[in-house]
């Protein structure tokens, strides 16, 4: 439980960070709360030479909204996010989501930005933010681009983040007033990673669901976005026969696999009823 | 100037003595940072060292190169079982009649083996000469289904044995065999059995998991070379036997060695025996001069020193059709992993099982134990448990729910017929004890009463109604545990530790001012023994507990004594203190005597002092008698006042309990919710009613873990699956449940105060009142025994395969 030996850089702006990391090269890794990157070089899984750790670049912290985008800096911790009324005014899924997140301690030094840019499939906020429809704002020393959550996961561990860039922001169209949202997650005990979770976010009208978005976090190699399973319930007061058809729907996009927190096929189960949880929960929220 | 006069009362709450709910006066360092534990020692020039450890849970070790590690900067040494052979110590003797290798020598038998120990200036640099070390290994089948460690064809795992077809405990009938151990009368079993109305027979898996202690098992050795003396601090149940072990492992004079255990972070049987580190770190520190510190990590905790439990328990009740048992028959599997490191008493390879009669009154019972060899961590210690007493406990208390379910009883009401009776005791049990003191009804009654057991039936009936109706997903269980136990080892006659006998010891100086130092053979962990043995010489010799300073751990003070472990403390060391303070009180009396010359036999104690008899007034505080005793002693008696006492118990003690546990169980997803527990423990004699919660509440959350999730898994290669705490259970304060305590008074009858213990009682039964709860909330729907853990997955899977998802 000791990492390997490793030097430490601390720079003062995005610029420094990403001429840092086109300096050192592949060796580098960019360290921002390091509840994920420290366990994994103490297992020795990780063994970067040069930690550039980006909590000290002031650019990189804070919520805004800015007209109908909500706008949140990488180096936002999950407590601060937490406590930013813009943030969970708009967006009340964050705050649901991130409550169910570790515990106390990793909250308050875990970020957001890590918790998206690590590429584990027990992060839970890829698919909040795949629920929410974001986009990731990516700078390397060569310039900077944006990237939708829906198309940044690759595998686990894998990203469309290139070697060089950082996650300077997260950026999402605030969802409608009046929507509705879950997010319903099992899990062992506090501390624990999904057994199976799912967010739904959805509008109502007239008593029906008029638009939704479900995504899976752990039962998968990466999260993902449950469409069919969304579009089974689009139009309907998800009466019994619609929120089965999401359930299958959703079930057919999992393939998590076993471990100690149970089978595949226990995970796949429950993770439907996930699913239909979130989406019985989301439309009692929803107005409309 | 004078005191105030206190009343009668007054004095009595000022010496905090047996009964008071004392604060515990170690959390004023603990709470604030201060204790002072073994990875707190820095001392001058001090080394560390660090395991290279084998990946392959069964492997030949074709060679160590250690070439590379000893360039890495500031690693100093890579020892080896090489090494370690030129000094006569590359195996080690384990308090089970086993022997254990310290570091691999020709194979590894699990993962996590040791294979070499990487000395270095720093813990940075050895975890970097830990990874430069190059080991390679030829992978053997691994051995890790118990059930295949008879078969024929099964792999051999100890090679060092092959030809040594007699062990520690007789003969050995296979070559992964390692004893059989056999209690009762078989013949009478078996003629039971075979005119029994009702029987059952079920396997009843205990299943492998670890004590894990928040601090880890961790020492520093440091070897004088100029005067021969070897000073070792560790994290030690029982530092007075480590400190014989390691004088006859090493011949450096015992008087030579200074073993000092300081605050321990918890224990639960996991730091009592020997391991490799501290051998490692004795040869290192012998070789280099310096002091060699050693720390476990948490992994290396879990998966390498001792795992708790692992016995499969085949179990057979006859009883009559009305319910009266009439045998029982067991049969267990023990397994023991690649080494048989259990820490029991020498004698008892099984520890005391044949407890496992239970509080019922059995008039037959017979009992096997065969101990086998496989692929896994050795251990086998007693996990907050007297010696397989909660194997025991869990074995006869699901037993006798599912002989109940069979006889269609109810499980309170056949345990209340079977329970051995008030006017019994003491009681003969089938297996060979004699049970001390009991009133089992008693508490029975109470503890139904407290729970509304009727109601809680009532409501399970209806909502089993309504689940077969469909409006519900959730199904309840009610847990019914009665559990006896055994504690206090123990009687020389029959318990001893590598051939030391199992008493206890206690001295206790009174200074001249009248404040007291006492010192004991045990150690606490935890335990509180700090603030709970003041409170018995509170109220033995009338000295205020705050004026009593209690210390335990180095033995170069404290008399010796076979530590803290399977609940002895006070049944053995607590008693040694009630004898040791009335040594001191009658040598008080004589000099009360001449101080108020009247004759000794004129004087009766009185809370804080003697009184003369019929007047009141005439009285000597121990306060004034502790002066006299140094300054003023009656003509020739020598002054001073200070006692040892060394207690051989005549018997061990054996408290018991009620437990119940109401529960729900959402059948979608396997997720239970524990609505209620309730605990009535009957420990005898109490001496701080807090202290004695507090066990309760600890035991009870460690239950709740075994019994709901927490366990050491392999994969069939051996691999360890859960050695870290994201996949091994401990429960956090969301998860753990509401704790409702209750009491009965049965004192012991041969201990001189009447305490039987209690740390560890509520692990015993809670483990079998969460499984039986479990077990009764599926078992309307035909289950007749399901095997813990039950965790979320495991309460899905039965689910499952009763078609509840369909
Ligand atoms: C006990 C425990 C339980 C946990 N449980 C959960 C849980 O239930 N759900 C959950 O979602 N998470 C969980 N986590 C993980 C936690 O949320 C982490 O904080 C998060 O995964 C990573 O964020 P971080 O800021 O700590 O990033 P770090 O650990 O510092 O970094 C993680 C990875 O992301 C990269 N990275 C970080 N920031 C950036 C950036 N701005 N740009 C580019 N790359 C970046 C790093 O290089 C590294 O590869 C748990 C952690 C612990 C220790």
């Amino acid at each position: 439980m000791i990492p390997g030996p490793f030097s430490y850089h601390r720079p003062k702006s995005i610029s420094e960070a990403t001429g840092l990391l086109a300096d050192l090269g592949e060796q580098s890794r960019v360290l921002a709360g390091g509840q994920s990157l420290i366990p994994m070089m103490k297992l020795r899984l990780a063994a970067p030479e040069h930690l550039i750790d980006i909590g000290a670049i002031a650019e990189l912290k804070g919520v805004q909204r800015k007209g109908s985008t909500l706008v949140i800096g990488a180096t936002t911790t999950q407590h601060e996010l937490q406590q930013s009324k813009v943030a969970t005014d708009a967006a009340p899924i964050l705050l649901e989501a991130s409550l169910l997140i570790a515990d106390p301690q990793v909250r308050y030094v875990g970020t957001l930005g890590g918790n998206v840019a690590n590429g584990d499939p027990g992060n839970d906020m890829p698919a909040v933010m795949m629920c929410l429809d974001a986009t990731y704002r990516l700078t390397g020393s060569g310039g900077s681009r944006s990237v939708k959550a829906r198309d940044f996961y690759q595998g686990t561990y894998v990203t469309a983040l290139k070697p060089g860039e950082i996650v300077t922001a997260i950026e999402m169209p605030v969802p409608p007033a009046g929507h509705g949202w879950a997010y319903e997650k099992l899990k062992r005990k506090i501390g624990d990673y999904a057994t199976a979770a799912a967010g739904a976010v959805l509008t109502v009208s007239r008593g029906k669901v008029a638009t939704c978005t479900i995504a899976l976090s752990n039962l998968s190699d990466t999260a993902v976005l449950a469409t069919d399973a969304a579009k089974a319930v689009i139009g309907t007061a998800l009466e019994k026969p619609a929120v089965e058809a999401a359930m299958k729907a959703a079930r057919a996009v999992m393939s998590p696999a076993s471990d100690t927190r149970g089978t595949s096929d226990y995970r796949i189960h429950v993770g439907g009823i996930m699913v239909e949880r979130a989406l019985k929960k989301a439309f009692s929220r929803a107005k409309g | 100037m004078n005191a105030p006069v206190l009343t009668r009362e007054q004095r009595e709450a000022k010496l905090e003595g047996m009964g008071c709910k004392r604060k515990r006066v170690e959390d004023i360092r603990f709470t604030q940072g201060k204790g002072n534990y073994v990875d707190d020692l820095k001392l001058p020039g001090m080394l560390f060292g660090d395991f290279v450890r084998s990946p392959y849970a069964h492997a030949r070790v074709k060679k160590i190169d250690g070439s590379k590690a000893e360039k890495v900067p500031g690693v100093l040494a890579v020892i080896t079982a090489e090494t370690l052979k030129t000094v006569n110590l590359a195996w080690m003797p384990t308090l089970a009649g086993d022997v254990q290798m310290v570091l691999a020598d020709g194979k590894v038998l699990f993962q996590n083996q040791e294979v070499a120990f990487v000395v270095a200036v720093d813990r940075y640099a050895a975890a970097d000469g830990v990874e430069a070390v190059e080991v390679e290994y030829e992978d053997l089948p691994a051995l890790i289904d118990p059930f295949k460690a008879l078969a024929p064809d099964a792999p051999l795992l100890r090679e060092d044995l092959k030809d040594k077809m007699t062990g520690a405990h007789g003969p050995r009938k296979h070559h992964n065999h390692i004893f059989e151990w056999s209690m009762g009368d078989k013949d009478l079993t078996d003629a039971a059995f075979a005119k029994a109305e009702v029987t059952t027979k079920d396997i009843i898996s205990y299943h492998r998991t670890h004590p894990t202690p928040l601090e880890t098992c961790q020492c520093v050795a440091s070897f004088d070379k100029i005067k021969g003396e070897l000073t070792v601090w560790g994290t030690f149940q029982a530092p007075h036997v480590i400190r014989t072990v390691a004088s006859l492992l090493s011949k450096i004079p015992e008087h030579k060695i200074h073993v000092i255990a300081p605050d321990i972070g918890g224990g639960f049987g996991n730091k009592v025996g020997a391991y490799p580190g501290y051998i490692c770190a004795i040869v290192a520190s012998i070789v280099t001069g310096k002091p060699v510190k050693w720390v476990e990590d948490r992994i290396e905790n879990l998966t390498a020193t001792s795992f708790a439990r692992d016995y499969h328990m085949t179990t057979e009740i006859a009883a009559t059709r009305d319910g009266k048992v009439t045998g029982l028959r067991v049969h267990v599997l023990a397994d023991h992993g690649g080494f048989d490191a259990c820490a029991d008493p020498s004698k008892w390879p099984a520890g005391f099982f044949n407890i496992v009669t239970g509080s019922y009154d059995f008039p037959v019972a017979h009992l096997v134990v065969d101990g086998i060899y496989t692929n896994k961590a050795p251990g086998g210690v007693a996990y907050r448990c007297s010696f397989r007493v909660t194997e025991a406990a869990y074995c006869i208390e699901r037993a006798m729910d599912i002989m109940a379910q069979k006889l269609g009883m109810d499980p309170a009401e056949f345990r209340l017929k079977n329970f051995i009776k008030r006017e019994q005791f003491p009681y003969h049990s089938a297996l060979g004890w004699e049970y001390d003191s009991g009133d089992y009804h008693t508490a029975m009654n109470k503890a139904m009463e407290a729970i509304n057991y009727k109601g809680l039936r009532a409501e399970q009936a209806a909502k089993r109604e309504a689940f077969k109706r469909g409006e519900t997903r959730e199904i309840m269980g009610i847990g019914v545990t009665f559990f006896t136990e055994i504690v206090g080892a123990g009687p020389s006659r029959n318990c001893d530790i590598l051939g030391v006998a199992m008493f206890d010891s206690c001295e206790i100086r009174v200074h001249p001012t009248g404040a007291a130092i006492a010192r004991m053979g045990t150690k606490s962990q935890g335990q509180g023994h700090e603030t709970t043995y003041a409170q018995i010489i509170a109220t033995e010799i009338g000295i205020a507990a705050d004026n009593i300073m209690v210390e335990e751990g180095n033995t170069d003070t404290a008399p010796y004594g076979l530590g803290t472990y399977g609940s002895r403390s006070t049944p053995v060391a607590g008693a040694a203190i009630a004898m040791a303070a009335r040594k001191i009180k009658a040598k008080a009396q004589m000099i009360a005597a001449y101080m108020l010359e009247v004759h000794e036999d004129d004087l009766e104690w009185d809370i804080d002092g003697f009184r003369v008899k019929g007047l009141p007034e005439k009285s000597k505080s121990m306060t004034e008698i502790a002066w006299a005793a140094y300054n003023k002693p009656p003509p020739g008696l020598e002054p001073g006042l200070e006692a040892v006492s060394y207690y051989d118990p005549p018997n061990m003690t054996y408290p018991f309990g009620a437990y119940f546990c109401a529960m729900d169980i959402d059948v979608d997803t396997g997720v239970y919710k524990v609505r209620r527990f309730y605990a009535l423990d009957d420990c005898g004699t109490r001496i701080n009613p807090m202290i004695i919660e507090g066990q309760v509440h600890g035991g009870l959350t460690e239950a709740f873990a075994i019994a709901m999730g927490q366990e050491i898994r392999y994969d069939e290669m051996g691999n360890v699956l859960t050695g870290s705490f994201m996949d091994f259970f401990v429960p956090t304060a969301v998860e753990t449940p509401n704790w409702e305590t209750d009491f009965t008074v049965t004192p012991s009858p041969h201990h001189p105060i009447g305490a039987k213990g209690v740390g560890e009682s509520p692990n015993v039964g809670g483990v079998p009142c969460f499984s039986n709860a479990v077990n009764d909330a599926f078992s309307f729907l035909g289950t007749k025994h399901i095997q813990m853990p039950h965790d979320y997955w495991r309460n899905w899977v039965v689910a499952e395969g009763l078609g509840l998802h369909k």
